[in-house]
């Protein structure tokens, strides 16, 4: 892999990498920030519908498998840029995309039946944390799938090639991070009621 | 030291590799979906459930997202924020009686 256009930082690492990663750092902090205000109002609903009453496991179980597979199709779609298979990037590309796209529909079905279930944003502390934190990780899948598209498009366009991977390892790095953040929810909102 | 610090970042797991943690990865929710249904898990489902999550978690940012392979910079960038967000988070649990809450 070579990288004809990057800048080093004095470290010898990659400039673009080094802030990516700082990036993801604060957005540590932000989803923090929010699993832990979902923590501190758990329980504290003096009106119904709770956590017990609505989560569908099996559905939610099934979405994060979705999501956990994009993820190993992404490290494959880098692995593929890297050996300069241009058809391979495609197909991993739009696979992690579709993938994607699978999850934020999961999110919009999970949505849409809470609304009509009577839990909205207004309703108790347990809808309103619950759609904040998973509304946030949601926008954030929708971004990577956009960027996912983006990088698609360049493939056919013929401007992805080896020289360009790291473009696709700092996209990796964010669709990752987004899966981590989600194995963090599945656990502390879905599992541990 | 700069040469040497942009070859050690280029070290990736192999294809093979990937596959494998996908595999431990699917195993690893296929259980922690099992032991929530188990009543006789219902005791030690918290620990169980965090030690499980906290594995995947694990596996996701040092393989597929290099930080096991990758210089020890970036894993310093990553972790600062992330002990931070976990440390003001058990703060605030404690600071609005949380852990009061459930034991009491």
């Amino acid at each position: 892999m070579s990288h004809a256009a990057t800048h080093y930082t004095s470290t010898g690492l990659d400039s673009r990498k080094m802030a990516f990663w700082a990036f993801i750092g604060s957005e540590c902090l932000l989803f923090g920030s929010l699993i832990s205000t979902y923590l501190l109002y758990k329980g504290r609903s003096v009106v119904g519908p709770t956590p017990q009453e609505i989560l569908n496991i099996p559905v939610t179980s099934v979405s994060t498998f979705d999501l956990l597979m994009s993820s190993l199709a992404m490290v494959l779609a880098l692995a593929a840029v890297e050996r300069g298979d241009k058809v391979w990037v495609r197909v991993w590309l739009g696979t992690t995309a579709v993938l994607g796209i699978v999850f934020l529909g999961f999110q919009v079905y999970e949505f849409t039946s809470f609304v009509h279930e009577g839990l909205t944003l207004q309703t108790n502390l347990f809808g309103s944390t619950f759609f904040i934190l998973t509304g946030f990780h949601g926008g954030h899948v929708l971004i990577g799938v956009l960027w996912l598209v983006t990088l698609l498009v360049r493939s056919f366009m013929g401007k992805l090639g080896p020289e360009k991977a790291l473009n696709v390892e700092i996209a990796g790095l964010y669709w990752h991070f987004v899966d981590v953040v989600w194995i963090v929810i599945f656990t502390v909102v879905y599992l541990l009621q | 030291m700069a040469q040497e610090a942009r070859q050690k970042e280029r070290k990736h797991p192999s294809v093979d590799a990937y596959l494998a943690v996908a595999g431990v990865l699917t195993i690893i929710t296929l259980v922690e979906v099992g032991v929530f249904y188990v009543p006789a898990f219902q005791r030690i489902l918290a620990p169980l459930l965090l030690t499980l999550s906290g594995t995947k978690f694990a596996l996701v940012v040092m393989f597929y997202m290099h930080l096991k392979a990758d210089h020890r910079l970036f894993t310093l960038i990553f972790t600062v924020p992330l002990l931070l967000a976990l440390g003001v988070a058990v703060a605030l649990m404690f600071l609005f009686g949380v852990f009061v809450l459930q034991t009491g």
